[in-house]
This record gives structure tokens, C-alpha cells and sequence, in this order.
């Protein structure tokens, strides 16, 4: 115990009287939270429309005010004819375009229908889908109303009500729902970096052959290099917290002894997996980049940008071999919906035993090599 | 210079580790985003609170649960249940159907349906709710038709351009060509340069009879030519494998491809010049680079709907000149007078750090 | 006699796929000693003192070191053994106390003792002043001699120097060789690996590998007069030839 304590101090020092590492474990963390949560949104406003109108009457600029006044368009200017509109799309001013027939004020009169087009540029296809699904629902709204008008005395409206409600995050806030895994990409990130270099770099200086003359215990050696980063990492997320709730007030639900008993535990297989990278490595630049590699793969397949439930089967089965979809998962419950240990216990048991595989591996592995 | 060019290709093809990575990673990458990255809605698990069960709503749970969005999870007895439903984390949406459904309809002419969401994802809360809504709105006409003989007045008529079946993987493979095309150019030439430092050879090769732009032209061919065949890979991969299109012309591709190679290729020099070590290179590499890359070219998220701010920083970004081009011209199939500015715009930046690693390496040798 | 030997090897064998290192060595160490052991670059020195000090294993053969087999009790040997390689193996970042504190805590030694020690060679070496200096502002010559000194820090029965003056002034060479002779003559056994011919002529007994055997093993006199030379370099050079 006593000679993991002289290994614990020498890497505090090490650590602290790094200039460069300072910044590194405090300043980027919370420039990344502040940056990416105000990035990393799918919300959808400001589409720019353009409008054809080849009517031109009292009915069609009705429907095409009905498109300005909402908060999701802005109107862009008309077009002469689609041609020219097609233009603007392929020029990119412009996302989406509104074609009304010249027979569509006489038609309606009639009581027949008539056609308007909605095209949208879908390169991005999942904004394209919500685009045309708000013009489409402007339409219908339109399109009810001019019916009500010409028969008042049909109770139209849609017979079936549907009132949608938005629990755990009314205002439908983007950054709410990215914090929490923002949070866990941070102490991700570190944890990672931290132990994967900082083994490979006692093999580049030398001093590991020193290490390995000594009687020390790979135990304690390997535990005298995780433990600091793994109160820092824990100390990075505490700060991250804060930061979350005095610039975005977003709280933990839950309980946070829970969260961070669960993270602590998340680390260990963080730091396994990093030193299990600079064991199987010789340079810092292998290590940084299997460690950019690996966690590239898993924060990608994680859940944090892009739902896990939209993913493929094999996806889904290869993210148990992908911690930090655990811990996004367990985090976004424990933040956002004050869930407790008996909603994710399934989870947090496969993380021991992720963390134990990878600690085992890294220590077996360590100093085989030499 | 030959074999100066030569020493550099073998520093790189004899480390295995690193030839996997640089050729590995790409290929992961693509069939990753690709196959796994999607923002689709598909197999959303739901649960349904129907108080009614008469056969509207039995009917409707039908419509909801066959359209393939929805995979029904549990049938929900009361309220109460809800809560905890939401927090065992698997459903996203509870519908709810209100008592005496099918007699309200007839009676008087209307009933409702409550739609609770889990918008701690507010994105896919949003999609679940408008493709229910849809469904429910459908059924709606359909019973209006069947009951009532009102003609539906407008048509609208849905047309998707450039990706009509709207495929995530369209939108991914500009990054990720981009993003590997930066990874490999300027971070590995920053780090090997720096690294040449740090070790002392590159005192050796100074002092040689070489000129300071043969000896930065030898270090940066081979990252040239792997940039290149990264990109042919995954351009490969992108038709093969996932049917993209190309619809552009080629040639046009390579040449604005080599144009930002040849960003990326200066950028790295200019990073090697003001770094002292390889771990600053890396750092330098990871947060001004990779980072920025990822998050503010509109790889994966849309910049019009960023801040103000993060949209200015995001006119400095090359990469995302370079995705906008890559998208004319694989999706649109537009030519050149259409993104003449973007390409502009990347050939005064790759002058700018051209100028700019020259001027530093010079100094440094001073 | 037998405990007056504290290194044992006895057919020796270390083989890196058809490649052999080390081919069937055979010597003894009296406790005391200064064995110098000599070789051309890749004649397997950095490869038998890695064994020696169990840093790795002998592909077949005996080798007990301060009474203990190498195979099986490392950990043991590894307490009783100082070590100093021909890369610097202090931490750059650390300051001179700092990293004796380091090395004599994971060699299990008491803070009073290590405090103490640290004093006593930090006198020696008259770099008392220089005791919260960080190391990479120090003269390579003398984080020589301060690695030296952390290597003995714990009292080993032995130690292994593997080129300790690689790179260092004939100045500070001289100053290193007499911290060399007090340990020994504290009853410290040393066994130091060397390219400098003069440094040979230091050692009480001295061994000289070529491919992979040893060729030569007697003291420094007896040597050149078995090769009828006036100087070691002649020695090193003639078994050299032979061999090739």
C-alpha cells in the first residue's frame, strides 16, 4: 500500500507540473461543453422557402402567408417558374420550394381538387422528412379551413383529436438532451488520452526498464497510474455539472452519489481499456491514434449523436462491447429522467464486468513485452 | 529527392500498426456511418394506454403498430403506469386513447387522442410525433370519407431532390471523406515532422544539400498519395457499397479533392513549425482540427441552426467549403459555376498556409 | 566457495526465434567484485544483463544472482539488485528529491531512511544546493552520477551498470569511477557493461563477448599478456578479429 502511495504522489506531480496538461484536463473540457452543446443540435427552423405561384389570386397568397407567418419558414422570394427555383435549390440559397398550379383558386371554387408540389432538397434526409412533413401540415390546415368556409354547416375538422405531449423536456431543448452525454464524452475523452499516453510514455523516455528492475508489483503499479486520473476525470465531471447548471440550469434529477458511483465505476473501464492500448503500443503516436480509432468508433455507435434504436441489429449487439453506450445511456436516465439503480441495473452489471475483462488483460499484457 | 522520398514511404509502409489505422479507419468509418449512423425513425418501441378498446381503437393501434415506425411494447392498464414506463428506458412514445372512443366519434364527431413523448431526445420526440400524428391523421380522412362525403380540396404532392429515399448515409459520406482526408494530410504529416524534431534527424537532413521545399515536398508525397487512395477507397465504398450516386464529374472531384489535400498537407507544416513535440502536434491536431471538423463543416450538424458566433467561426473552416463543394457534386451533379466562390475560398486559404509554413520554417532554421 | 559467488550462470541460452543471443555462457561473480563485461555492439551484453537482472528470462540454463534463481524467485532478486541503464532512467520532470523519493519508496524503504539516504549521497556528490532542482535543468554528467546514486539508494548486493558513462566527459567519467570503487568498497558487487577500453583496465575481472560467447574471461593483466598486447584495446581488437 505504502509503495502505491509513492506512485500515486510522483504522478500527481507529474501531472500538475505539466503546463500544457493543465489546460488540457480543465480549460478544453468546458470550452467542448459549452462549444458542442450550442453544435450539436438537429432542431430545424428558419427553412429557407421559395415560393411558385403561378395563380397569383386571393387564395393562393393566402396559403403562401400562411407559410411566412410561421415560425419554421422563411420566405425567400418568389420564382417566376420551378426551373428558376430549381436553380436557387441546386445553388443552395434556398431548402425548400412550393409550387401552386394556376388553377388553383378556380378549382377550389369548383370544389375540385387541385395539386400543389413540395420539393425539398434531402441530402439531409432526416431534415428533409420533418421539412415536408411542417409543409405538408400547413397545407392540411389550409386546406380545412377553406373547406369549413365554403360549407359552414359541415362540422369538418379532423374527427380524431391528437394532442402531443413533450415529458422531461417540454420545450423540446436540443442542448437539454445533449449534456448529459456531452458530460460523458468529456470524462471519456480524458480518462482515454490520459492512460493511454502516459504508460507508452515511460516506455519512449526509458524509465519503464527502470520501473521493471524494481521489485514493485504490477498491481500497484498499474493502480499507482489510474487512480490520479481517475479522481481527475471524476473531478472534470463534478466541473462539468457545475458548469451545466449555472450557464444551461440543467440539474440532476437523480441521485448523484448514484452518478457518480457509476461513473467512477465507468472509468475504470475507460482506464483499463487506455492502459491496455499503450501496452500494446511502443510510441505515443500509436497510442493516440488506436486511441482516436476506438473512441471515434464508440462515441459514433453510442446513442450521443444519433439514436441507438435507429441502428441495425449488429449495431445494437456490438454496442455491448461499447462502454460509453452504457454510461450515455445510464447518464441521460439518471440526469434527464431522475431514473434509479433498479432501471439500468442490467447495465451497470455488464460494466463491472467490462471493467474487470479489460483491467485483467491490461495487467496480464503489461510488461510482457519487455 | 528521390530517395529522400523513398525513405519517407518506407518510414510509413513498414509500421503495420499505422497502415492499418491509416487504412482501417477509413473504411470503418464509412461502413459505420453508413450502416449504423442514422437519424431514421424505424422500430420505435411505444406503449398503449387504450381505455377504450372498441374497434376504432383497436384499429388504430393496428395502423400505428403496421406501419413499421412503431414496435408495441406494452399495453398500459392505467396512468399510473406511465411514469414508470418512461423510466425503465425503453419506450419513447404512449399513446393514449380516451374512454368511450368509438361512441364519442360517432356522437359527436370527435375524440381524443393523447400522445405522451420522451423528449429528453427532443429530435427523435419530435419525428415520433409527427409520424403518429400522421398516421392518425390519415385514419382521420379515411373516416371522414367513409362517413362523411366531403371532397379533400388540395393534394400535396411530395418530392424529394438529390436523395429521394432519404438515406442518412448521402449526408455522411462528404465528411467522412473529408474528415479522413484531414486526418491523414495534416495530422500525420504535423506528427511526423515534429517527430523528425524531436529525434534529431531532421538536423541531419538540413544539413544535407537539400533545399528546405525538397525536403517538405519529400515529406509530404506519401501522404499525398495514401490521401488519394483513402479517397478512391471511399469513394468506392460510398457507390458500391451504399449505391451513391456520383453525379457530377469525376475529374472535378479529384482536382477540388487534391486542392484540399494540398490545404491539409500545408496546414500540418505549419502546425510541425509551431509545435515543439509530438504531443503538442497531437493536441494541436485534435482540438484545432479533428474537433472543429467534426462539429462546425455541417458533417453531422446543420450550421444555420448554430449561434451566430459558431456560425462566423464556421466561415474559417475549410472542411466546410469542402463538404458543400463534395455535395454539388456527388448529389446535385452540378458543375463549377455553381460553388466557385467555395473553391475560391479553399485555394486562397491553402495559399495563405502555404505562405505562412514556408515563413515559419524558414525562421525556425534560422 | 561457493556462497563468495554471488552471479552463477551455467549454460546460459537466450534464443529470439533462429536468432541466439546469448550461446551457452558459463561465468561466476565473487561477491565484491568489479566484473567488467565487455563486447562489440549486438555481441549480446544488453541481452544477458537483462537476464541477470530480470528484466527478462533465459530461454534454458541456471542463473542464480545474490542467492536466488532468476527463473523462479525475480521478485526477491529484484529487491537485491541496483540497476542503471544505458538510457536515462531518471524522470526529467521530477525534481533531484523528488525522484529519490520515488525509487526509495517502491523499493519499500521508510521515509526517515530514505530521507536520511537522499542526504547522505546528495552530500557526497556535493549536490545538496541542488536538491529541488528539476532534472532536465541538470548536466548530463550529473544525472549520471545521481542515477548512479538512486541506483544504490536501497543497499543492493549488487549492481548492474549497463554503459553508465555513455556520452560523459572524461572528467566526470573519472568522478564516476570513484563512486564505482567506494560502493565496491563497501562490499558492493558491481558489474558494468563498457565501450571505454581505459574503464576496462578498472575492472578487477573482465569478460569479453563476441556473437553471442563469451571468448575472453581473466583479469585485465592476465589478459594482454595471454594476447601478448600491451593495452586492453589490442585485447578487445584481437578477439574481434578471430571471431570474424
Amino acid at each position: 500500500m505504502r509503495t502505491i502511495l509513492y506512485i500515486l504522489q510522483k504522478e500527481f506531480i507529474q501531472v500538475f507540473r505539466d503546463k500544457t496538461m493543465l489546460p488540457i484536463i480543465f480549460v478544453v473540457p468546458i470550452i467542448q461543453l459549452l462549444v458542442l452543446s450550442f453544435t450539436a443540435t438537429f432542431e430545424i427552423k428558419n427553412v429557407n422557402l421559395a415560393v411558385v405561384d403561378h395563380d397569383n389570386s386571393v387564395l393562393s397568397s393566402k396559403l403562401i402567408s400562411k407559410f411566412s407567418g410561421s415560425a419554421f419558414f422563411k420566405l425567400k422570394g418568389r420564382a417566376v417558374n420551378y426551373k428558376e427555383a430549381e436553380l436557387s435549390l441546386k445553388r443552395s440559397d434556398i431548402d425548400q420550394v412550393i409550387v401552386i398550379q394556376n388553377n388553383f383558386e378556380k378549382n377550389l371554387n369548383q370544389g375540385q381538387s387541385t395539386h400543389v408540389q413540395v420539393v425539398t432538397n434531402a441530402i439531409n434526409g432526416s431534415a428533409a422528412s420533418l421539412m415536408s412533413a411542417y409543409a405538408n401540415s400547413i397545407i392540411a390546415d389550409f386546406n380545412r379551413e377553406i373547406i369549413v368556409e365554403e360549407n359552414p354547416l359541415v362540422n369538418f375538422g379532423l374527427p380524431i383529436n391528437v394532442q402531443a405531449n413533450f415529458w422531461y423536456n417540454p420545450e423540446l431543448d436540443y442542448k437539454i438532451f445533449m449534456i448529459p452525454g456531452i458530460l460523458v464524452l468529456l470524462v471519456t475523452l480524458i480518462g482515454m488520452f490520459l492512460s493511454a499516453m502516459n504508460l507508452v510514455k515511460e516506455k519512449e523516455i526509458g524509465t519503464i526498464e527502470q520501473i521493471n528492475v524494481t521489485p514493485i508489483k504490477k498491481y500497484q503499479f498499474i493502480t499507482g497510474k489510474l487512480v490520479p486520473f481517475w479522481i481527475i476525470a471524476n473531478i472534470d465531471l463534478a466541473f462539468g455539472l457545475v458548469v451545466a447548471y449555472f450557464v444551461f440550469g440543467i440539474t440532476v434529477l437523480g441521485s448523484l452519489p448514484l452518478l457518480f458511483s457509476i461513473a467512477s465505476l465507468y472509468l475504470l473501464a475507460v482506464l483499463g481499456l487506455g492502459l491496455l492500448v499503450s501496452t500494446m503500443t511502443n510510441t505515443m503516436q500509436q497510442s493516440m491514434f488506436i486511441s482516436w480509432f476506438l473512441l471515434v468508433i464508440f462515441i459514433m455507435m453510442s446513442g450521443l449523436f444519433t439514436p441507438v434504436e435507429s441502428m441495425p441489429n449488429w449495431a445494437q449487439i456490438f454496442n455491448y462491447l461499447n462502454p460509453v453506450a452504457y454510461f450515455i445511456k445510464i447518464n441521460r436516465m439518471i440526469m434527464l429522467k431522475g431514473s434509479g439503480f433498479a432501471d439500468f441495473q442490467r447495465e451497470v452489471y455488464l460494466l463491472i464486468v467490462y471493467a474487470i475483462s479489460v483491467l485483467t488483460l491490461a495487467i496480464t499484457r503489461y510488461r510482457k513485452r519487455v | 529527392m528521390w530517395p529522400f522520398i523513398k525513405k519517407e514511404f518506407f518510414h510509413i509502409f513498414r509500421d503495420i500498426r499505422s497502415m492499418v489505422i491509416l487504412f482501417g479507419m477509413p473504411v470503418a468509418q464509412v461502413l459505420l456511418f453508413g450502416f449504423a449512423i442514422t437519424t431514421d425513425i424505424k422500430d420505435v418501441d411505444i406503449a398503449i394506454l387504450d381505455n377504450s378498446k372498441d374497434n376504432v381503437t383497436m384499429e388504430l393501434s393496428n395502423k400505428l403498430v403496421s406501419s413499421g415506425y412503431f414496435i408495441l411494447n406494452e399495453n398500459l392498464k392505467s396512468n399510473d403506469e406511465i411514469e414508470e414506463a418512461f423510466q425503465k428506458g425503453k419506450i419513447k412514445e404512449v399513446v393514449i386513447f380516451e374512454n368511450d372512443f368509438a361512441k364519442k366519434l360517432k356522437k359527436e364527431g370527435r375524440a381524443d387522442v393523447q400522445l405522451i413523448l420522451d423528449a429528453s431526445e427532443p429530435n427523435t420526440a419530435n419525428m415520433i410525433s409527427a409520424y403518429t400524428t400522421g398516421i392518425i391523421s390519415t385514419y382521420s380522412m379515411e373516416y371522414i370519407k367513409r362517413n362523411q362525403n366531403i371532397p379533400v380540396a388540395i393534394i400535396t404532392e411530395t418530392k424529394m431532390l438529390y436523395n429521394p429515399e432519404l438515406k442518412s448515409v448521402y449526408m455522411f459520406v462528404p465528411g467522412v471523406i473529408t474528415i479522413i482526408l484531414m486526418l491523414v494530410s495534416a495530422m500525420m504529416t504535423s506528427i511526423s515532422i515534429t517527430r523528425e524534431k524531436e529525434v534529431g534527424t531532421m538536423e541531419a537532413i538540413l544539413v544535407s544539400p537539400l533545399k528546405p521545399i525538397q525536403i517538405i515536398l519529400g515529406k509530404v508525397a506519401p501522404y499525398i498519395l495514401l490521401s488519394f487512395i483513402n479517397l478512391i477507397v471511399i469513394l468506392l465504398l460510398a457507390k458500391f457499397v451504399f449505391a451513391m450516386p456520383l453525379n457530377g464529374s469525376l475529374v472535378l472531384l479529384l482536382a477540388e479533392s487534391i486542392l484540399f489535400i494540398s490545404m491539409a498537407l500545408a496546414l500540418g507544416i505549419l502546425i510541425s513549425a509551431i509545435s515543439k513535440s509530438q504531443q503538442q502536434a497531437m493536441l494541436l491536431s485534435m482540438f484545432a482540427l479533428l474537433l472543429p471538423t467534426i462539429l462546425l463543416s455541417g458533417f453531422i450538424f446543420p450550421i444555420e441552426n448554430m449561434p451566430v458566433i459558431l456560425q462566423l467561426i464556421s466561415h474559417i473552416m475549410p472542411s466546410k467549403w469542402f463538404i458543400i463543394i463534395l455535395k454539388n457534386i456527388m448529389l446535385k451533379g452540378v458543375g463549377m459555376e455553381y460553388f466557385w466562390k467555395e473553391t475560391l475560398i479553399l485555394l486562397v486559404m491553402t495559399i495563405f498556409f502555404i505562405v505562412m509554413s514556408v515563413k515559419k520554417f524558414k525562421l525556425r532554421l534560422e | 566457495m561457493e556462497e563468495n559467488n554471488i552471479i552463477i550462470v551455467e549454460n546460459l541460452f537466450k534464443k529470439f526465434g533462429n536468432f541466439t543471443a546469448n550461446n551457452d555462457l558459463n561465468f561466476v561473480v565473487k561477491s565484491g567484485e568489479i566484473f567488467g563485461f565487455l563486447g562489440a555492439n549486438g555481441a549480446g551484453k544488453t541481452t544477458a544483463i537483462k537476464i541477470l537482472s530480470g528484466l527478462s528470462k533465459p530461454t534454458s540454463g541456471k542463473v542464480i544472482v545474490a542467492g536466488f534463481d532468476v527463473n523462479t524467485q525475480s521478485n526477491k532478486l529484484k529487491q537485491n539488485i541496483g540497476y542503471m541503464s544505458q538510457r536515462f532512467s531518471l524522470y526529467d520532470d521530477l525534481t533531484v528529491k523528488e525522484n529519490f523519493r520515488f525509487y526509495g519508496g517502491i523499493y519499500g524503504m521508510s521515509a526517515k531512511n530514505i530521507r536520511l539516504k537522499t542526504e547522505a549521497l546528495l552530500k557526497r556528490l556535493d549536490m545538496l544546493n541542488y536538491k529541488d532542482m528539476l532534472l532536465k535543468k541538470l548536466p548530463l554528467g550529473w544525472k549520471q552520477k545521481l542515477a548512479f546514486s538512486v541506483a544504490v539508494m536501497h543497499d543492493p548486493a549488487i549492481v548492474f551498470l549497463d554503459e553508465p558513462t555513455g556520452g560523459v566527459d572524461p572528467i566526470t567519467r573519472r568522478q564516476f569511477w570513484e563512486l564505482i570503487y567506494e560502493k565496491s568498497s563497501e562490499g558492493v558487487t558491481i558489474f558494468v557493461t563498457t565501450h571505454y577500453m581505459d574503464e576496462a583496465e578498472y575492472c578487477q575481472r573482465v569478460s569479453i563477448m563476441a556473437e553471442g560467447k563469451i571468448e575472453a574471461l581473466d583479469t585485465p593483466s592476465n589478459l594482454k599478456k595471454q594476447f601478448n598486447v600491451n593495452t586492453m584495446d589490442e585485447v578487445f581488437v584481437k578477439i574481434a578479429r578471430k571471431v570474424n
